[in-house]
């Protein structure tokens, strides 16, 4: 019943949908308060049918009803119950059941929050909202049914798919959403905009947040599926650019671009029409990613050929989202009116060049990415591409943009004067000049670009950190007044220093890894020691364990420092009963504060060793501490009074309306 | 497709990513350890054909593992790394090639993002070209951005 009942809740929400991309367009074009208040409570509504849905699918599972076919073939009845909750959107009807869920989220924020925005402006954001909603709500119901009962309901599932068994991947999709579909809200914006053709400064600013919340979603989600490949997947890798990861790096990138652009928007009235556009390529590029995952396109043509149903489904939304709003904006952006100039050297500038250096790191890792299915496709021919083309094409790209990077703030408005900046930041790059110079004494012997990598890391770094300083004017002031200046900065100076230098630890890390890891791959028998990264690594034999839902074979390892053991590890290799799938659940021990020993367990040999994969990591945590810094930074921006959503404008609005009454 | 073949599709996907953590396995290795890196190199170029975009240095499918054993069957036998690729070419195709060959047919995947930097540089330029030079400090007053600007600084300085 309560199944049946979930099912419901998502038609009506659809019908609401409906309603919502109808009503309050004609009402925004008419100019008639009364159809436009017809947004708001929809959307609100939309969002409670389609979270009752969510919840009933979610019951289904809790207490695993296997007469529903999705429960069947994804649970288990004797999974841990996290897992059980995280089956819900770990297949195709229950990620886009997600998916509607947390669209129709914003879309009730986005109602609850705009109360001050001009109501033709919110009228129209919230039924571009909706036209979405609406698509991906036929998708659902027609092509992707969650509730779909069985006449005859076994005793027990199917089992989730067991990689997807884990804390890490339990959390990655709803953040990675979060931020796809965070993405919607600018885009909703932005064609709003362009339907009204008008725009100005406020739009920046009421867009910029929404930008920052998805920006900050995807930096997560992106960071967590990067781990989780790292320890989950047994040989250390961190990015492989898989055309599913690169799936999530475009709308990053482009919602990065759009997170810069939109600051010479607000500041400036410049850049209008780029950031428009930014705006449209960030959510394009998120259904790109949707249909790229969700069609089974990637794994061939062909296989998308012999099932077409979904893919079509979802292509056609793309191509009507996608194609319809550049249409769009091809013919109305020339309305939007240009705003302030600014010389090439200035802050402007520089954000205009970063945005140029994004989004052609974008189009490598695009055309990277279709490029094999666009050759399948017209010539029947395949090729691939891998990192070693993204080495070679995303590298050149992104390497400019992160030298140049800490110059940005130091620019002023307008017109930037590139000695003053220099006079700043020579201190920083002396220091980044001693970092090489370190990196080279300390790792003699490693390829020789990686301690000027290592510098440039210590460059970004030193850079966030002197903006707030010089801004403070430290060491040209009494320290008691620089400290005092310093806390009196505002929350999105240090928001943007925070996400800068996260961008440093990111680098530092990387270039750590590449360079100065160490690798072991060998047969080790009960009792055997090897040297690893300077700490003597012992195998102790393995012994077997059981677990809920899996067998474990346990490796015991034990890792000394010069005769002193400092930790005891277990690797196992899990095989799952249900499914007969093993997995790795490796060793890993952070040394240092950053470094970390990797371990993980091959298969039994029959001289009676184990064969064994061990790693020394120097830096490793620094690649997704430096996203979560960077992450923090948006979180801090986002609190800046200047950026809170819903200012405190309505206040003084009622009390004028009070007063002319 | 049957709800169940599109499962099993799935499956087969699926278990090439999950299959025991395992790629290089020492009794793999060469001897020499010179030529096993070598091998680990070429290993990374080279795309394991049954998996999703994994390099034959990563994947754990029986296919992979033979193609392993074949780069370094090739470098023991003497080839030099230019010649066991194209050996691998020969044998699969462009397709084993992780790095796509710089031909006519992959000219636009190779200067595609270069060409999207350029053009818009381009524009760039030519869009400050087009528009008069920022102004000067006009002498002896601030324009009103300047004014507001300015104000801000002592806000919030």
């Amino acid at each position: 019943m309560i199944v049946e009942i979930g099912h419901y809740a998502l038609i009506l929400s659809l019908v609401l949908a409906l309603v919502q991309s109808v009503v309050p367009v004609v009402g925004a074009a008419r100019r008639d308060p009364r159809l436009m208040a017809v947004a708001g409570p929809t959307a609100l509504f939309q969002f409670l049918f389609v979270g009752l849905a969510f919840a009933a699918l979610t019951w289904a599972y809790v207490v695993s009803d296997f007469s529903v076919y999705n429960v069947v073939a994804n649970s288990h009845s004797q999974k841990p119950l996290i897992f059980k909750i995280s089956g819900v959107w770990g297949n195709h009807e229950g990620s886009m059941l997600l998916w509607v869920t947390i669209l129709a989220l914003f879309g009730a924020l986005v109602a609850l929050f705009s109360r001050n925005l001009p109501p033709t402006l919110r009228a129209n954001v919230l039924a571009v909202q909706a036209w979405v909603g609406v698509a991906f709500l036929t998708f659902i119901l027609l092509t992707s049914n969650p509730f779909e009962r069985l006449d005859k309901p076994p005793f027990e599932g199917q089992d989730l798919n067991p990689i997807l068994q884990d804390v890490g991947l339990a959390i990655h999709p709803p953040l990675l959403y979060l931020g796809y579909v965070g993405c919607s809200v600018a885009f909703a914006f932005a064609v709003a905009a362009l339907i009204e053709g008008r725009i100005d400064a406020a739009w920046a600013r009421w867009v910029r947040p929404w930008t920052l919340g998805a920006w900050i979603f995807l930096t997560l989600g992106i960071a967590m599926g990067s781990y989780w490949a790292y320890y989950e997947l047994g040989w250390g890798g961190w990015w492989f650019w898989d055309p599913v990861e690169n799936a999530s790096l475009m709308p990053w990138l482009v919602a990065t671009a759009l997170l810069h652009s939109a600051i010479v928007m607000e500041k400036r009235e410049a850049l209008k029409v780029w950031t428009v556009l930014m705006a449209i390529l960030a959510f394009a590029l998120s259904l790109l990613g949707t249909f790229l995952v969700r069609s089974g396109v990637l794994t061939s043509v062909h296989a998308f050929a012999t099932d077409p149903a979904r893919g079509v489904f979802i292509l056609g939304i793309l191509t009507l989202f996608v194609g319809g709003s550049l249409a769009l904006y091809a013919a109305r952006a020339s309305l939007l009116t240009q705003g302030g100039i600014f010389a090439p050297i200035s802050r402007e500038g520089a954000l205009v060049l970063n945005n140029l250096f994004l989004t052609a790191a974008c189009a490598a890792v695009l055309i990277g990415t279709l490029y094999p299915l666009l050759v399948e496709a017209t010539t029947g021919g395949k090729i691939s591409v891998g990192e070693p083309f993204f080495n070679l094409t995303f590298g050149p790209l992104v390497l400019p943009l992160l030298l140049l990077l800490p110059l940005g703030p130091f620019l002023a408005w307008k017109r930037g004067d590139v000695l003053a900046v220099a006079q700043r930041l020579w201190l920083a790059f002396a220091l980044a000049i001693v970092a090489v110079a370190v990196a080279f004494y300390l790792k003699h012997g490693g390829p020789v670009l990686a301690p000027f990598g290592a510098g440039l890391a210590a460059w970004i770094m030193l850079g966030a950190i002197a903006e707030p300083m010089t801004r403070a004017k430290f060491g040209k002031e009494p320290l008691a007044t620089s400290a005092r200046r310093l806390f009196g900065l505002p929350r999105s100076t240090f928001g943007t220093a925070l996400a800068h230098f996260g961008v440093g630890m990111m680098v530092l890390g990387i270039v750590s890894e590449g360079a100065w890891k160490v690798e072991r791959i060998l047969v080790m028998k009960p009792g055997e020691t090897v040297e690893l990264g300077g700490y003597g690594v012992t195998f102790e034999g393995t012994v077997p364990r059981k677990g809920p839902n899996y067998q474990d074979q346990v490796g015991k390892f034990v890792v000394s420092d010069g005769g002193t053991v400092v930790a005891r590890l277990e690797s196992a290799k899990r095989l799952f009963t249900a499914r007969q799938m093993p997995t790795s659940e490796v060793a890993l021990e952070t040394r240092g504060l950053f470094s970390q020993i990797y371990i993980a367990l091959g298969e039994a040999q029959d001289s009676g060793g184990w064969s064994v994969r061990m790693y020394w990591k120097p830096l490793v945590l620094l690649i997704w501490l430096g996203a979560l810094v960077m992450s923090i930074g948006g979180f801090v921006s986002l609190s800046d009074r200047r950026l809170r959503v819903g200012a405190p404008k309505p206040a003084r609005a009622a009390a004028a309306l009070a007063a002319a009454e | 497709m049957s709800r169940l073949a599109r499962l099993l599709a799935a499956l087969v996907v699926l278990l090439g990513l999950a299959a025991p953590a395992f790629a290089v396995k020492p009794d793999e290795m060469l001897a020499d350890p010179a030529m096993e890196a070598r091998a680990r190199a070429i290993s990374t170029e080279l795309r394991c054909l049954v998996c999703q975009n994994e390099s034959i240095d990563d994947s754990n499918a029986p296919l992979a593992r033979d193609l392993r054993l074949l780069v370094r069957e090739r470098l023991t036998a003497g080839d030099s790394d230019r010649q066991v690729l194209d050996y691998l070419v020969d044998k699969y195709g462009e397709f084993v090639l992780l790095r796509p060959v710089f031909s006519l047919r992959n000219a636009l995947l190779w200067l595609g993002p270069f060409l999207v930097l350029a053009i818009g540089g381009l524009v760039i330029v030519s869009k400050i070209r087009r528009r008069p030079a920022a102004p000067a400090a006009a002498a002896g007053g601030l324009t009103a951005d300047e004014q507001r600007a300015l104000d801000e600084l002592m806000k919030n300085g």
